[in-house]
């Protein structure tokens, strides 16, 4: 083999690339470019179901942007809107709320090694990481092992805080939506949620333990709701999740 | 209500549901995202641990789901509770038939909510 040819060859397998050096502006603008695309677009409809969700159920505008911009993550946004409606205290809503959020440490932990750049103080991983939900974690997965390390960072802000602020608007044009439209589209409008999490649940339920936690929630927590249990949702979510966990470990096992 | 009703609706001021969504929705969050950058690169994916909590909370958000459908609010509730599992359950049929189409999942259970809605009158 001519050795030009397996130089070629192993440069292609050697991914990623040394990147290209990058100008700090060049690397927020391509930051805020990525939050545009297909991903982007998903996270912006849903949000818009968010913000009509947030009007029909009594709760200010006010309310739902601050959802939107300090918890960043949609699901758990529907949790803790839910848990306000059904009158839940304080100590039921945060454990809800963080039952549902435990997945963005997993999360967290498998992006940081390719967020941080030379030197990024542990302080300033910690801010980045608020940005850290399942839209700009696909998308910065993808695309940060291409970056010169050194600009990271900073790309990884300029697509979170793009992303944070077209999803601020969404959640506030779905919330004057479900108040400006007729009725019968308000409705719909608000289904998009339910409708959306039920077919992207399906969709990346993978496993058998996936798939029972799915549809033992849906039972669960109606269930735990007729019998007066108190908390709904954590007793739908502990048991089953637990149920789903150890019938698919008892599966994989025999 | 007692002394201590500590709910979104208690009576504590006028900052005091931001304090609750502050509490219950950012702290209850943000704690796990500093958790991921402690522990970096340490975490196994496939521990049991893990494979428990993305059970629970898989669950925790079917939960919420299923209270959206049978228990909505606002207009959404004027409808037969039977209309809306009949629109999931389309919207997931759907999705599973066609491809795996997440647009064509979510369009089915709003056509059977809408179309629904306009024969029950």
């Amino acid at each position: 083999m001519p050795l030009g040819s397996e130089r070629r060859i192993r440069a292609a397998m050697e991914t990623p690339l040394p990147a290209p050096a990058m100008t700090r502006r060049a690397a927020i603008l391509s930051g805020a470019r990525a939050a545009i695309g297909v991903p982007g677009l998903v996270l912006f409809a849903s949000m818009t179901g968010f913000g009509g969700l947030v009007r029909e159920a009594g709760l200010d505008l006010s309310i739902g942007l601050v959802m939107t911009g300090v918890i960043w993550a949609l699901p758990s946004q529907v949790v803790l809107a839910g848990s306000i409606v059904g009158g839940a205290s304080l100590f039921a809503a945060a454990a809800a709320v963080t039952l549902s959020a435990v997945r963005l440490m997993p999360m967290t932990a498998a992006i940081v090694p390719r967020l941080r750049g030379e030197g990024t103080s542990r302080r300033t991983l910690g801010a980045l990481s608020h940005f850290v939900a399942v839209t700009p974690w696909v998308i910065g997965m993808a695309e940060l092992p291409r970056l010169p390390r050194a600009v990271r960072p900073v790309w990884f802000a300029a697509l979170g805080a793009t992303l944070t602020l077209s999803n601020l608007a969404a959640t506030a044009l779905g919330y004057w939506s479900a108040a400006a439209l007729p009725g019968r589209l308000a409705a719909a409008l608000v289904f998009l949620t339910p409708a959306y999490f039920l077919v992207s649940m399906a969709g990346a339920a993978r496993t058998t333990t996936d798939r029972l936690a799915l549809a033992l929630g849906l039972a669960a927590t109606p269930l735990a709701g007729v019998l007066g249990l108190g908390p709904d949702l954590i007793w739908g979510g502990l048991v089953g999740g637990t149920v789903a966990f150890l019938v698919g470990r008892r599966g994989r096992r025999g | 209500m007692s002394g201590l009703d500590l709910g979104f609706d208690a009576d504590l001021g006028p900052l005091w549901p931001y304090l609750f969504v502050l509490a219950a929705g950012f702290l209850a969050t943000e704690v796990w995202r500093w958790a991921g950058v402690a522990f970096g690169g340490g975490l196994p994916e496939d521990s049991p641990l893990i494979g428990w909590v993305r059970a629970v909370a898989t669950a925790l958000v079917a939960g919420v789901v299923a209270k959206l459908i049978l228990e909505p609010s606002g207009t959404l509730a004027e409808t037969p509770a039977l209309l809306r599992v009949a629109a999931a359950a389309a919207g997931l049929a759907a999705y599973l038939a066609l491809r795996r189409n997440l647009l064509v999942g979510v369009a089915a259970a709003e056509a059977v909510l809408l179309g629904g809605w306009l024969l029950v009158g």
